[in-house]
């Protein structure tokens, strides 16, 4: 192995130690109960209550709509469904998605549509961006909830929240995004994009797995998730993971007061990554609108070649990346955003996601650039799929 | 290092043998489909009854290429009833296993080999079907196609 070139950050990022730092006297010598009366206990709430104020100050939100989760799929589930409920006790029992959202939406709208809610999931074209009139055109009397996601996780194009806000602020319908992948990454606005309820996880932006957070409007009195103690207002029973709290808003306090600076370079890296690929690999696409994505995020499909072998000897190579194609998702179908833009299976099985950190350092793009072309090539040479492409034989 | 393939799965996948094409081929076989993931392509020379020569294409995932590859090693030099045998249990067997999603694979490489017999048969003008059997492509119905 010639080096480690961690290039999978839309799955997850490495804990930075100044993020461990933080955490580590929650998890060593204060180790009290943030509900306990005693000032022991009482250190503990006061991290917690600070974090709350920082994921606030940096959010644009209220302190008191800060509720802390297990991480980003909690949150999704724990916004869609009672939103969900709440609403079909007044009839409204419609609910406008995407086709492209994370499964943590689209598998819970699926258990909703089992429980006779309707389901409307929004076109996202080939560049993979919503189009606002089609919402327009969704919302019906009975809609309930609009859950649209901020930026995808896997072709990373960020949609138009801020229009999608005020076209639910405007027809009284509520609004869930998906932040998971844009926290951090991207300025996130929420009262200013009227956002009603935004979901995010720390691990997406170098902060600790296993903590999240769901952030909703005042005055949204939906269901609690969990029952059994006044932590989270109690809302969101259960003792309070303190160090991974602490962890999460100094993470995001980090990502964002580095953003200005980060992002620029961030992207040169990426487009360079993106041209660079597209040049020296025929008959490859980059997945995606190349502008309104997300500063780390490359999705390309190489033809005539399938995403998990290329994975495989990528790894060989020191590079950690992934794919959208069925044998990584563990079934027989790629990826549903790669679909839902439009790919055929065969040119969506060749899909290859690389995500950039701003550990990714100019000689890993010369790297990934040197490393990639030569793999493809080996694989299509073995390939009896890129045999029919170059004979421009029919074959799906 | 820890990984999700056996060793010998690994070793196969990395350094397949008997990868190509036959020019001038006795016998073709192709199993699978690019919309399912995987497509493999058998090349097989016949002399006196014998695979005197097989060689492979695949396009697939890691254990896809790693069957075939297999496959190849397993019937090399064997009579033609011998490689009609080839179950893909041997192959998964041959291979330390495989993982249980990817069973698929070892179907494949055992129907593609049974394919380039069958091609091998007609092209003697000998009809392959009660030798042979009936082929299917075992993505179905796990993929749609």
């Amino acid at each position: 192995m010639d080096r480690f070139i961690y290039a999978d950050n839309a799955a997850t990022t490495r804990l930075l130690p100044q993020v461990l730092n933080k955490m580590m006297p929650y998890l060593t010598e204060q180790y009290g109960n943030p509900s306990s009366l005693y000032s022991f206990g009482q250190t503990a709430r006061q991290a917690v209550d600070e974090a709350r104020d920082t994921v606030a100050e940096y959010l644009n939100c209220r302190s008191d709509e800060v509720f802390f989760t297990s991480g980003g799929s909690e949150a999704d589930n724990w916004a869609i469904r009672m939103a969900a409920h709440a609403m079909a006790k007044k009839g409204k029992k419609h609910i406008i998605s995407t086709a492209f959202e994370h499964h943590a939406v689209l598998h819970t709208l699926k258990a909703l549509k089992k429980q006779g809610f309707e389901i409307t999931l929004l076109p996202v074209y080939e560049n993979g961006i919503v189009q606002i009139d089609d919402l327009k055109q969704a919302i019906r009397p009975d809609t309930a909830l609009v859950t649209v996601m901020f930026a995808n996780n896997e072709i990373g194009t960020i949609q138009p929240i801020s229009e999608i806000g005020a076209v639910c602020r405007e027809k009284g319908v509520f609004f869930h995004t998906d932040a998971v992948q844009a926290v951090g990454h991207i300025p996130v606005d929420f009262a200013g994009l009227n956002i009603d309820m935004l979901s995010l996880a720390a691990h997406k932006f170098h902060g600790p797995k296993g903590v999240g957070a769901l952030i909703i409007r005042k005055g949204l009195r939906f269901a609690n998730l969990i029952e059994g103690g006044a932590q989270e207002k109690g809302r969101r029973a259960g003792t309070e993971n303190t160090a991974g709290i602490v962890g999460l808003a100094e993470a995001l306090k980090l990502a964002c007061l580095d953003m200005e600076k980060a992002t620029p370079p961030m992207i040169a890296k990426r487009d360079r990554l993106i041209s660079g690929l597209l040049g020296s690999v025929e008959r490859s696409r980059l997945n995606g609108d190349p502008i309104k994505r997300l500063p780390g995020n490359v999705n390309i499909s190489f033809e005539g070649i399938e995403g998990e072998s290329l994975l495989l000897l990528l790894d060989f190579k020191g590079v950690c990346a992934s794919s959208g194609s069925a044998c990584t998702s563990g079934s027989l179908d790629p990826s549903h955003v790669l679909l839902s833009i439009g790919l055929p299976h065969a040119i969506a099985h060749g899909s290859l996601r690389l995500s950039l950190s701003q550990d990714i350092t100019d000689e890993d793009i010369d790297t990934l650039l040197e490393v990639i072309p030569p793999i493809i090539n080996r694989l299509r040479d073995i390939s009896p799929l890129w045999e029919k492409i170059l004979k421009n034989e029919k074959y799906e | 290092m820890a990984q999700f393939y056996s060793d010998k799965v690994m070793e196969h996948f990395t350094n397949p043998r008997n990868v190509g094409e036959i020019p001038d081929a006795d016998g073709i076989g192709e199993i699978g489909n690019a919309k399912c993931g995987d497509i493999m392509k058998m090349y097989i020379k016949v002399k006196d009854g014998l695979i005197d020569d097989v060689k492979f294409k695949t396009y697939g995932c890691g254990s896809a290429i790693a069957t075939s590859s297999i496959a190849t090693e397993m019937i090399m030099g064997k009579t033609i009833e011998e490689a009609l045998q080839l179950s893909n249990k041997a192959v998964v067997e041959a291979l330390d296993g495989l993982p249980v999603n990817k069973i698929h694979c070892s179907v494949l490489a055992e129907q593609s080999i049974k394919a380039a017999i069958a091609d091998y048969y007609t092209r003697q003008g000998i009809d392959p079907t009660p030798i042979v059997g009936k082929l299917a492509d075992p993505h179905q119905p796990i993929c749609e196609l």
